[in-house]
């Protein structure tokens, strides 16, 4: 029988034969080429400098694969190396697992796998072990991706939110919103989106200079689904302290409170996928800014606002820009267009 | 723009003094509702100013009848339905369209072009665009109704759910709410209607009316015109969102309005039947009328019990005077419509709102 390079892929891809033998040595490991990948154990072996790691996992799931600013690929790495990042390690290696559905072009799969290798070059990170599925039509929506990673805990470095206390300021690492406006406006086919690009990008190497250059970093978390809105809450509930922030101060792209505003969206809740938010106390407030806007991931940072005393329930607070104040709640589920 | 804040609060002030009683102003649309909460307005306000959210959002007003009738539709196999996102999760008798067990395909469309081409696309099936909103969302349903008939796309129809706004500030203060002193006209549907059509609101009732924008000094300043008014004991039609809104409006959309659609009785949440309020298809375009394909009623459905939204969008109780409200009807499970759209004005007060 003629075996010829098939363009699709096949659910015999993921049958465990020579079809799958040959998808992995043809198409993914030379594209994330390393030494654990390339023994094709049925686990990967790694030295540690340290018994003290994190570790993490998340799925990918986004409608479209490609989209302004990356690709699936792109963000199943930066997402994991970032939930190692903020939690104050160093990001070392992943996991890489494919969930195909039959059918899927070879050739997209292609520059998704091209992506993924080289994000993870350019954070120097491997993708040391892997998985490929293949499902039927209809089982999955084209191409599911989950990426595991372990990262090296930093010496003397521990964030955790009941370090946090009253008079620490908030730390924006940048622009919010463009992530999640990208998505939305490519994925209804709106007419600004050409204005937006999302931010996906691995923020190890600003987290790690931020860690190590001060010791007033007391909290760090990225602010993906549910968006700023969300991680403040979060700090909120978990530190039994209020936050005020103030509107003026929160950076955003013209661009994306446009499209939020034309679709009833509030920017405070939209994604962002290379934005962290960080609970620093006020004497390194100064200083972790600087670093910030030292790199290029961290130019438009800014301090937000400060941790409070909270009567009652602990409250997230916005000071508007005309004086006024709102409540800022934990954003709940998916946001809806609205009619007008 | 904190120079003419801060000049504009300082009237609303002077004018509340001078006025030496409450002042009660309504606004009839959910985006200036939003725009209020987001901008945190109230928190400026001195006390005896009262900020109403009144019938402007569209889901909201949208009667109990044409939700059961929506819900009818999905539980038929031959349709797809389309939908504005809001819609959604709208509870009827059995779930909403997002929990219902529906037999249908339900589509969330940005706008009603969208739902058309989903018929151009699925020849088999029967698209119905659940087609609700004022004046702002009207002239996209006629739109796309005179296009299917030029066409002959025969398997679109539209369900009009569309509302009218006057009629039912008329009814307000004919009797649901007469403590309104005064009317925040919405910016989006003046653009359609003109802000001329509000003179009748001046001229028979005696209430100022004041066209704005959404953002806060638009606002406020909308307010300032508003106390000033009622300070001076006067009653006057005022736009100050001239950029966009002009007297006449937008004479092609209100055209293309009338060419699809008479105006008739029709229900609404909490106001009940108001008078030539509902925007239903002409005789002409009947084959595109989804009441008619369909055999569905156009009756008022029954409400649920405990639920109060009828009395939050009058403007006669506040959501928090709900025992609903925040308790059993949330954003995460809504029992009533106020509290699902995000224009709501439960959903509104729940999110930005302080709760002690």
């Amino acid at each position: 029988m003629a075996r010829s390079e098939p363009e699709r892929v096949l659910l015999a891809h993921g049958g465990g034969g020579q079809l799958t033998n040959q998808l992995i040595r043809t198409l993914i490991v030379p594209h994330l080429k390393n030494d654990p990948l390339s023994e094709l154990g049925d686990s990967a072996r790694l030295e540690l400098e340290s018994t003290s790691i994190c570790l993490t996992t998340d799925s990918y799931v986004v409608k479209p694969l490609f989209f302004r600013g990356g690709d699936i690929g792109k963000l199943a790495v930066c997402g994991t190396i970032n939930d190692l990042a903020v939690a104050g390690s160093r990001p070392l290696a992943l996991t890489l697992s494919l969930i195909i559905e039959d059918g899927f072009e070879m050739g997209l799969l292609e520059r998704i796998l091209e992506s993924i290798g080289q994000t993870a070059r350019e954070n120097h990170v491997s993708v040391v072990t892997g998985d490929t599925k293949t499902v039927e039509r209809g089982a999955a929506d084209a191409l599911f991706l989950n990426t595991a990673g372990i990262g090296i805990r930093l010496p003397g470095v521990n964030p955790g939110l009941e370090r946090i206390e009253v008079g620490d300021k908030i730390l924006l690492s940048g622009t919010i919103g463009d992530h999640g406006m990208t998505i939305i406006s490519q994925r209804e086919g709106i007419e600004f989106e050409s204005q937006l690009v999302s931010d996906c990008a691995a923020l190890a190497d600003l987290t790690c200079t931020l860690f190590q250059r001060t010791d007033g970093v007391k909290f760090m978390r990225d602010a993906t689904r549910g968006g700023l809105a969300a991680v403040l809450n979060e700090v909120a509930e978990g530190a039994h302290l209020g936050i005020e922030i103030r509107d003026a101060d929160i950076p955003v792209k013209p661009s994306v409170q446009a499209a939020a505003d034309m679709l009833g969206f509030d920017v405070l809740n939209i994604a962002n996928e290379g934005k962290f938010i960080a609970i620093v106390s006020p004497e390194a407030a100064e200083v972790c800014l600087e670093l910030c806007r030292n790199h290029p991931l961290g130019r438009d940072a800014a301090v937000i606002g400060e941790v409070v005393a909270s009567q009652g329930a602990p409250l997230v607070e916005l000071r508007t820009r005309i004086g006024g104040r709102r409540v800022v709640q934990m954003p709940y589920g998916r946001e809806l267009p609205r009619i007008c | 723009m904190l120079d003419r804040i801060a000049k504009a609060q300082q009237q609303i002030d002077e004018a509340c003094r001078t006025l030496g009683r409450p002042i009660t102003v309504m606004e009839v649309c959910g985006t200036h509702t939003v725009a209020i909460f987001r901008s945190g307005i109230r928190s400026t306000l001195p006390k005896g100013l009262k900020l109403l959210s009144g019938p402007g959002c569209p889901v909201c007003v949208t009667d109990q009848g044409y939700i059961d009738a929506v819900l009818k539709l999905a539980r038929r196999d031959d349709c797809i339905i389309a939908t504005y996102g809001d819609m959604i999760r709208v509870p009827g008798k059995d779930g909403s369209l997002e929990t219902c067990a529906a037999k249908a395909a339900v589509r969330v469309v940005l706008s009603s072009e969208d739902a058309l081409q989903l018929a151009r696309d699925n020849a088999g099936k029967t698209v119905v665009f659940i087609a609700v909103g004022f004046e702002t969302t009207a002239p996209a349903s006629a739109v796309v109704v005179q296009e299917a008939a030029r066409e002959g796309i025969e398997n679109f129809c539209v369900l009009s759910g569309h509302k009218l706004i006057l009629p039912a500030m008329r009814a307000l203060l004919s009797g649901m709410n007469d403590r309104v002193d005064a009317f925040l006209c919405p910016g989006h549907v003046s653009v359609i209607i003109g802000s001329g059509a509000f003179a009748e609101i001046v001229n028979d009732f005696g209430r100022p009316c004041v066209v704005a924008g959404f953002e806060p000094l638009q606002i406020i300043e909308a307010l300032a015109e508003i106390c000033r008014q009622l300070s001076n004991g006067k009653a006057e039609l005022k736009s100050i969102y001239n950029a966009v809104v002009t007297e006449r409006g937008n004479l092609a959309a209100q055209q293309i309005i009338a060419e699809c659609f008479d105006a008739a009785d029709g229900y609404w949440r909490g106001l009940g039947r108001i008078e030539k309020s509902t925007l239903v298809l002409k005789e002409q375009y009947r084959r595109f009328d989804a009441f008619a394909r369909f055999g569905l009623s156009d009756e008022p459905g029954e409400d649920f019990s405990g639920c109060r939204c009828g009395e939050v969008l009058c403007g006669l109780i506040e959501p928090m005077q709900c025992p609903l409200f925040g308790t059993r009807c949330t954003p995460a499970k809504p029992i009533g419509p106020c509290m699902v759209s995000s224009e709501g004005t439960c959903a509104a007060w729940y999110k930005y709102g302080r709760r002690s």
